[in-house]
């Protein structure tokens, strides 16, 4: 819609300068995180002088240059991270699929059902989604260990997917009830069964929603801490338990530096990944317009 | 909708949640009902590397009997909500009596850990809510006129306060806005007072706090948006801008209704996460200054002894709260189904 | 960082050397049998479980540990089964107290009989009478200063806290330093670890004696918050969220010229990484501190050590039993791993950063307490301390406070009625 429109400067002028300012907002931390990344931990965690994260004056000192790369070494060779990036690509490809897949249905369900108890049941999910995850954490170990469900992935992945199910029932079906009625109503008029007219009507028009419903179950296995530093073992850990053993309570010396350089080095596929997204985002634009 | 198809089409996700969530909420609402039995405690000799002392232990014989005959605990009823640690009644009740003006009333209340943590998570939820859902809006309304060759690297650095680790993020920032790291000195130098530190005191902690809630979930509403901006109808819009609509007027009763829904959507998801306020203060470290339900809930479960009685009520009391917040959100959805 | 991989690699030689001699036939005596692991991650603690997993995986049974900061959420719940996830756990004196009130641990009187014989006596614990664990290190919380500070202010190392508010003001007034004292006051654990250093060095008592009543709202607990109060003066105004971590960073920086820290970290402010020379060498620790005219030292002396878990078989017992036993053997000490700790191993020799701990042990410091209920207080204290150190209430008022969520999480554990 934007393309064809025109507007007048000082709106064009005023919505540039606030994009503008939320994106130094929201990018600064982590390109000072890229530019420390490369520094030893006395310099970009300087009590000194903040801007010996700039100059590097203890790198210079510790490592003989301006930059290094001990924190990349010591994550991905040291301390092996790409085992627990693996194992964070296995919970996340699992927890989007399934969650997607449950999702997708139950949300269509519950936009196109008349009934009151479609309300209730959108109701209870909310209640569910209310409790805090603490404590539901703390319910799972006991059970969890004397099953021996404990420390494995597929039990993590069953987990985030259903501590997740009640916000992916939510947004699907605010996106399901954007689609019209009468899209797979009429293909059930002209034969369809219920789930055929979901296959061949919906799933085509579906996409921005699941996608975007997607990320955000993606987002949620990636950046989860709470289930996946209790329910895992250590051989089975997530990158961002790992992360936080390399933080640990106890701070061993450049330690704290793996952690940083790591995180660095996994935003970048994310960049691939949302740059890929941001198509089939925009490609519901055509999708979208078949509507009305 | 058939019933039938209905039942078919919700089964895996109702079992899961029923499974994962529903079970554990019955455990968690029975475990509030009960207390630890009696403690047979004994004085013991212990010995170790540093001599011996006469210490207090629990008789693991005597306990046992009483655990085996009522392996729930004891029941206690309401007591453990009605406790200081909790609603604190008793407390509050005699607070009231003894209070000679509402202010010295107040004092005390927020003297109590539970409402205590109430004001703080309420006072945050009311901001940051808010606060997020109209900056995500802009954000997405500004995205989305970027030229499309740019909008890629866009999206992925408006997402950035969401992807980052927030483990990892607030440790950063934690360290940028100590006094003397990069964005510490730069208040300091904008307000002019070389004494300035945001950890140090409880009402800039409080802004920190809030100004972080709302940076980290400005992306999640941005992108929810941002997709249902993708669907609004195109001849709609040319439609209203051959009669002559601004682009103020367009967004106001073009855009902004259609994307309604969704921002209940975001209200409620929000309003629920907020209330539930807990990752950043444990990331800025910030207990001395801002409590939280959940905080109480962490150090219910996180200290040596682990107190899981007092960690389900509060629990409970969470959920309750939260939906009471949630009740006008509710009664709209209610009606929006009743009107199908 | 250098320092680092030459260290690694002088580890991996000695682990190949220690490999080496049970190839030859010494094995650590495992037979099968299995091996499992919880406990926290730092550095001492990494070596015992690196050294007991080795010999169990040498006796050909299966070995794992699960280190990490959630350990105290994860024993309990994992030795709770049966057979238990976790065939021993790695506890301290004040952690040990849960594993024993939920039952999962085990005497080890006949284990001891029959296979350790040659565990020094020291290293047992027993409770009861009964052997529940045997510790492996000790720490305690010491004065750490900077002898050129002091030298420039020309004062001896101080003994107490009054002499520290006193050094700490001459610092100031000579504008050597502004913040010149530091102090892990971050709120929760550390700031209650710090109350309970101080409330002992007054002389007061927690609980009233054989039971599980709270006795600290008196003059002891007024005089220990007034001596906390008055050292936050001179600390960083962020101190409330300063834990161990930011208090040693702190430190490096040159910022601090006196704090009280735990002797397991001087080994890390004393090294030459993260630092400046006039830093680290200047860098000495000495003995417990006193406060007021008690004579008591004002700190706690803590252990670490390894338990047993009960659910599991005695198979698998006796393999933990051997292999932990290995892990904490004279052995595994050598130019690395000795100074990580001040070792209750006989061979340990001390060395400059240690002297804090044995100087508080010689010194008669108190055993953090190991009772029951200590945790509860702990939390409470956690809770309520910085509302007073803010300035939010008087000191009164703070420990009434504290008794109050102290009884009511009491009663709920049944330890009150």
């Amino acid at each position: 819609m934007s393309t064809a429109t025109r507007r007048p400067m000082t709106v064009q002028l005023l919505a540039t300068s606030f994009l503008v300012i939320w994106l130094i907002l929201a990018a600064f931390p982590f390109l000072w995180t890229l530019w420390g990344s490369f520094k030893v931990e006395g310099d970009f965690f300087s009590k000194a002088d903040w801007a010996n994260s700039l100059y590097g004056t203890l790198t210079r000192i510790e490592t003989g240059g301006s930059f290094t790369g001990d924190g990349y070494y010591g994550a991905w060779i040291q301390e092996e991270f790409w085992r627990a990036a693996f194992n964070t690509l296995i919970v996340c490809v699992c927890v989007v699929t399934i969650s997607l897949t449950c999702g997708t249905l139950a949300g269509y369900a519950l936009s196109r059902s008349p009934y009151r108890y479609a309300f209730w049941l959108l109701l209870f999910a909310l209640i569910f989604r209310a409790t805090p995850p603490l404590i539901l954490v703390s319910g799972y170990l006991l059970p969890f260990f004397e099953w021996n469900l404990w420390g494995h992935l597929s039990t993590t992945i069953i987990v985030l997917v259903a501590i997740n199910q009640p916000f992916t029932l939510w947004m699907l079906h605010a996106f399901f009830k954007n689609i019209p009625k009468d899209l797979d109503e009429s293909a059930m008029v002209d034969g369809c069964t219920r789930f055929q007219a979901f296959r061949h009507v919906i799933i085509p028009v579906m996409w921005p929603g699941v996608i975007t419903t997607g990320l955000f179950s993606f987002l949620l296995a990636y950046n989860d801490f709470a289930v996946t530093s209790m329910l895992l073992s250590k051989e089975n850990q997530t990158m961002v338990p790992k992360l936080n053993s390399f933080l640990g309570t106890t701070q061993t010396k450049g330690n704290v530096m793996f952690a940083v350089a790591a995180v660095v080095s996994i935003t970048a596929p994310l960049f691939v990944m949302i740059m890929f997204f941001q198509r089939q985002i925009v490609s519901g634009l055509t999708a979208g317009a078949v509507k009305g | 909708m058939k019933h039938s198809s209905f039942i078919w089409f919700v089964l895996p996700s109702v079992v899961l949640m029923i499974l994962f969530i529903a079970l554990p909420i019955v455990s968690v609402v029975m475990q509030s009902l009960y207390t630890e039995h009696e403690q047979v405690i004994v004085t013991v000799e212990n010995c170790g590397p540093f001599g011996c002392v006469e210490a207090q232990s629990v008789d693991q014989e005597a306990t046992q009997a009483l655990r085996d005959a009522q392996p729930l605990g004891k029941f206690a009823g309401t007591s453990v909500y009605r406790d200081r640690n909790h609603l604190a009644v008793d407390e509050v009740a005699a607070a009231w009596e003894a209070s000679g003006s509402y202010r010295e009333f107040w004092g005390t209340l927020m003297n109590l850990p539970f409402y205590g943590a109430m004001a703080f998570t309420l006072t945050y939820t009311a901001i940051v809510t808010p606060m997020t859902i109209i900056l995500g809006f802009f954000v997405a309304i500004a995205v989305n006129s970027v030229a499309r060759s740019l909008r890629g690297p866009t999206i992925f650095f408006s997402l950035l306060p969401m992807i980052v680790t927030p483990l990892v993020g607030a440790l950063i920032l934690f360290w940028m806005v100590d006094a003397r790291g990069i964005l510490g000195t730069a208040l300091q130098w904008l307000a002019n007072d070389p004494s300035l530190s945001v950890k140090a005191s409880t009402p800039l902690m409080w802004i920190m706090l809030m100004f972080y809630g709302t940076w980290s979930s400005i992306p999640f509403a941005f992108i929810v948006y941002y997709a249902g901006l993708q669907t609004v109808n195109t001849d709609t819009l040319e439609a209203a801008m051959i009669d002559g609509a601004s682009r103020w007027e367009r967004i106001r009763y073009v855009i902004v209704p259609h994307l309604a829904p969704l921002t209940t959507f975001i209200a409620l998801i929000q309003l629920m996460d907020n209330f539930r306020v807990f990752e950043p203060i444990i990331s800025f470290q910030a207990q001395a200054h801002a409590r939280s339900l959940s905080i109480a809930i962490f150090t219910d479960l996180g200290g040596e002894t682990r107190l899981l009685s007092s960690a389900a009520a509060t629990s409970v009391l969470t959920i309750v709260f939260v939906a009471i917040l949630l009740m006008p959100v509710l009664v709209r959805t209610w009606r929006e189904f009743d009107t199908k | 960082m250098k320092m680092m991989k030459t260290a690694l690699l002088g580890s991996a030689i000695a682990t190949l050397v220690t490999t080496a001699a049970w190839a030859d036939g010494h094995g650590c005596g495992v037979e099968g049998g299995r091996l499992s692991i919880i406990g926290n991650e730092f550095p001492a603690i990494q070596t015992v479980a690196r050294n007991a997993v080795e010999c169990a995986e040498s006796g050909s049974a299966e070995a794992s540990a699960n280190l990490t900061a959630d350990h105290q959420t994860l024993n309990v719940a994992g030795m709770t089964g049966n057979p238990a996830e976790y065939t021993t756990a790695i506890v301290a004196n004040s952690s040990i107290v849960a594993l024993i009130n939920e039952d999962v641990i085990r005497p080890l009187d006949d284990l001891v009989a029959e296979y350790g014989q040659d565990i020094p006596a020291q290293q047992l614990i027993t409770v009861n009478g009964q052997v529940m664990a045997v510790a492996f290190m000790a720490n305690s919380q010491n004065l750490v200063y900077r002898a050129d500070v002091l030298e420039q202010i020309g004062m001896d190392v101080p003994t107490s806290y009054e002499q520290v508010l006193e050094a700490a003001e001459k610092i100031r007034a000579e504008g050597i330093m502004e913040n010149p004292v530091g102090g892990a006051y971050a709120a929760g654990w550390n700031l209650a670890q710090e109350f309970t250093n101080m409330y002992l060095g007054t002389g007061g008592q927690f609980f009233e004696p054989g039971t599980a009543n709270v006795t600290i709202n008196n003059e002891n607990g007024v005089e220990a918050l007034e001596m906390m109060k008055a050292l936050t003066e001179y600390m960083n105004p962020d101190y409330l969220t300063h834990d161990s971590n930011a208090t040693s960073a702190e430190w490096e920086a040159g910022n601090v010229a006196l704090m009280n820290m735990w002797g397991s970290r001087t080994n890390v402010l004393m090294d030459s990484e993260g630092s400046t020379p006039e830093v680290y060498e200047n860098t000495m620790t000495s003995g417990p501190l006193t406060v007021g005219d008690s004579g008591r030292p004002a700190n706690t002396l803590w252990w670490d050590g390894w338990t047993v878990a009960k659910n599991i078989s005695d198979e698998d017992a006796a393999a933990t039993f051997l292999a932990m036993k290995a892990g904490v053997s004279p052995d595994i000490l050598n130019d690395e791993t000795m100074t990580e700790a001040v070792w209750l191993m006989p061979n340990f020799e001390s060395s400059p950063v240690n002297t804090g701990v044995l100087a508080s042990v010689a010194a008669g410091s108190t055993p953090y307490p190991m009772v029951p209920f200590q945790g509860l207080l702990h939390t409470a204290l956690g809770d309520n301390i910085a509302d007073f150190l803010q300035g939010n209430e008087s000191a009164e008022q703070t420990l009434a406070d504290i008794e109050a969520a102290y009884t009511a999480a009491a009663k709920e554990q049944g330890f009150l009625q």
